[in-house]
């Protein structure tokens, strides 16, 4: 690849450089050996700036490359205990990938990765937009008080946890206490299946507010002055504002909100292991959680049908991923 | 109603609704006063009415040598994440390397693998190379969270550098590796301080590669450290509560000290 650019890129200076040499008949010689000089130099750049990044390509290499190379092919193969102490692994092809669509819990596992992730990102994002169109209005205290409204985003993620864990406790939680109040009868929020999800759903949309809020409102920061006026001049409200100015405007940030959140939320892990390790059954059960169980969830590790469940959300984060990507740029040239 | 009053009145609304987002946090904190006994009352209290000390003190009792290694692991990610990504980003953002563009794509795709896979693949090869249940492999692992982004965070920084300075300093007789630390370095100054924030709270934050790679070492990270408390003895919310307040002080100094690189931060790793 290197090699081919370099040289129709070489042909057409030396091109450029011939014809600007029939001028003077004794210099025949000297466009080619500048000609050479500027390569010698230009490779040399090149090494410099790839001396720069070798550490990083190396680490990307060893890191990154080889870890998820491991898992690709732990998942084919059957690797037990045993394993390893030889050290060997039976190849058994998409055994382990069978087992897991075979599994009772892929189904539930699809449909709560499906549920968790398209909740959370909804409803923070409707949620981190609406802030941040409130706090855009630029009020005593408000550059102070959008800045605590980071302190969730900022927690480790288990401190989190641990705390939406006590407080949806079922006998001494203070949301059935605060319910109560209404005359709710007590949810058992962590421990009856027909909640579990809700509940870790509404500490990670708590989480994920931040995030949506200060990249939303940065969006509202690049729409200029002047399309507000003129839409206030021609006389509209500030809810037409919104719905026809604002949120238009804000379409492109919008999507790359979404779907870096998408792609994030897929990942999530710490919370839901925290609050109800995927259950009551599989009730909360996501693939994330579903492959940590299956490889460090406690009894023998079976870590070849973990690796097969971890493999199949990387293919669909992989695919948001790139969907990203090409939202970014064509956001950037438009821009 | 007057400008005035409404300016007032929506600062009202604006504290309200920082209270609701902020109310689980002031809950940590009360819970983490509350005695024991009285943690199973119903209704909860809802300030602690006469404050305990005694989860902080457990927290002293038991819980120093995760925060210490914690402390450890998050200063080693650092600093290993700062020599790997700065120096590849002034590399890529301007001494124009071939296949620059591809490995900037590279540190995209990276930020999206769900960090369970990591996980796995780190415990083999972890596992072959000795580095299971020890600081130097969280370190690396941890470091997976920061370096893609480091590099990018980096670029996006160094591009903006005009090139009349690195002109300067190359009639100056500096060269590539002279011109990084002493011109493109000091004036990234920010970009370090916003790279070093986050990379510290991730690695301090960690609990999946800890509870994988390092699940039964010696010396475990805090999140473990709440883990267990979890684990062993759920009674005990009290403790758990006063652990977690212990364990959101590097968040909480961070804001205070750094609140506009936060937001930067948050901002340039999603619209560059």
């Amino acid at each position: 690849m290197t090699a081919m650019q370099t040289v129709p890129r070489a042909a057409a200076d030396g091109g450029t450089g011939g014809s600007r040499g029939v001028a003077p008949a004794n210099g025949a010689t000297r466009p080619g050996e500048r000609e050479a000089r500027r390569r010698a130099q230009r490779i040399r750049q090149q090494l410099v700036a790839w001396g720069f990044i070798a550490p990083v390509a190396i680490y990307m290499v060893v890191f990154y490359a080889y870890p998820l190379f491991r898992n690709l092919d732990l998942s084919f193969r059957d690797y037990t205990l045993a394993s390893f102490i030889t050290g060997e692994a039976p190849l058994v092809g998409i055994a382990n990938y069978l087992e897991v669509f075979r599994s009772p819990t892929f189904w539930p596992a699809l449909g709560n990765t499906a549920v968790f992730t398209l909740g959370s990102i909804v409803v923070q994002f409707a949620l981190g937009l609406a802030l941040a169109v409130f706090f855009y209005r630029r009020f005593p205290l408000s550059t102070t008080l959008r800045a605590l409204f980071l302190v969730p985003w900022l927690l480790p993620l288990l401190v989190s946890a641990s705390i939406w864990a006590w407080m949806l406790n079922s006998d001494s939680g203070v949301v059935n206490a605060a319910l109560a109040v209404f005359g709710i009868p007590q949810v058992n929020w962590l421990t009856s299946p027909q909640t579990s999800m809700l509940g870790v759903l509404i500490a990670n949309i708590w989480i994920g507010i931040p995030f949506n809020l200060v990249i939303m409102y940065s969006g509202l920061q690049n729409i200029p002055d002047e399309v507000y006026e003129a839409s206030s001049l021609d006389g509209a409200n500030g809810w037409q504002t919104f719905w026809r100015i604002t949120f238009p405007m804000l379409r492109p940030v919008s999507a790359i909100t979404l779907l870096l959140g998408l792609i994030y939320t897929l990942k999530v892990f710490d919370i839901i292991w925290i609050m109800t390790r995927g259950g009551p059954g599989d009730s909360s059960t996501t693939f994330a959680i579903w492959s940590y169980r299956l490889g460090f969830g406690g009894g023998s590790p079976d870590l070849s049908p973990a690796a097969a469940v971890g493999n199949l959300l990387i293919v669909i984060a992989f695919v948001f991923g790139i969907i990203y990507i090409r939202t970014q740029r064509t956001t950037e040239d438009a821009s | 109603m007057t400008a005035r009053t409404k300016r007032i009145l929506t600062s009202v609304v604006g504290v309200i609704l920082t209270a609701i987002m902020l109310f689980p946090l002031y809950w940590m904190v009360n819970v983490s006063l509350t005695q024991p006994d009285r943690l199973r009352k119903d209704p909860p209290d809802l300030f602690p009415v006469s404050p305990t000390f005694d989860g902080y003190a457990r927290v002293v009792q038991d819980q120093l040598p995760y925060l210490f290694t914690s402390l450890v692991v998050g200063l080693g990610t650092v600093v290993l994440t700062l020599v790997l990504s700065a120096p590849a980003a002034y590399a890529l953002a301007k001494l124009r390397p071939r296949g620059g563009r591809v490995v900037d794509f590279v540190m995209l795709i990276a930020q999206m693998i769900p960090g369970i896979i990591m996980a796995m693949g780190f415990y083999l090869i972890f596992y072959t190379w000795g580095l299971l249940d020890s600081i130097p492999g969280l370190i690396l692992a941890d470091s997976t969270l920061a370096v893609p982004f480091g590099v990018l965070i980096f670029t996006a920084f160094m591009s903006g550098i005009p090139d009349e300075l690195m002109s300067a300093a190359k009639i100056d007789g500096a060269g590539a590796w002279r011109t990084f630390r002493s011109v493109v370095l000091p004036i990234s100054r920010n970009s370090v301080v916003t790279v070093s924030l986050f990379t510290f709270l991730w690695s301090w934050s960690d609990f999946l590669f800890a509870s994988t790679v390092n699940r039964g070492g010696g010396l475990q990270p805090i999140t473990i450290g709440i883990y267990r408390y979890i684990g062993n003895n759920t009674q005990d919310w009290n403790a758990i509560m006063a652990t977690a307040v212990v364990a959101s002080i590097p968040a909480a100094v961070l804001l205070v000290v750094a609140q506009r690189y936060v937001a930067a931060g948050v901002t340039a790793g999603a619209v560059k």
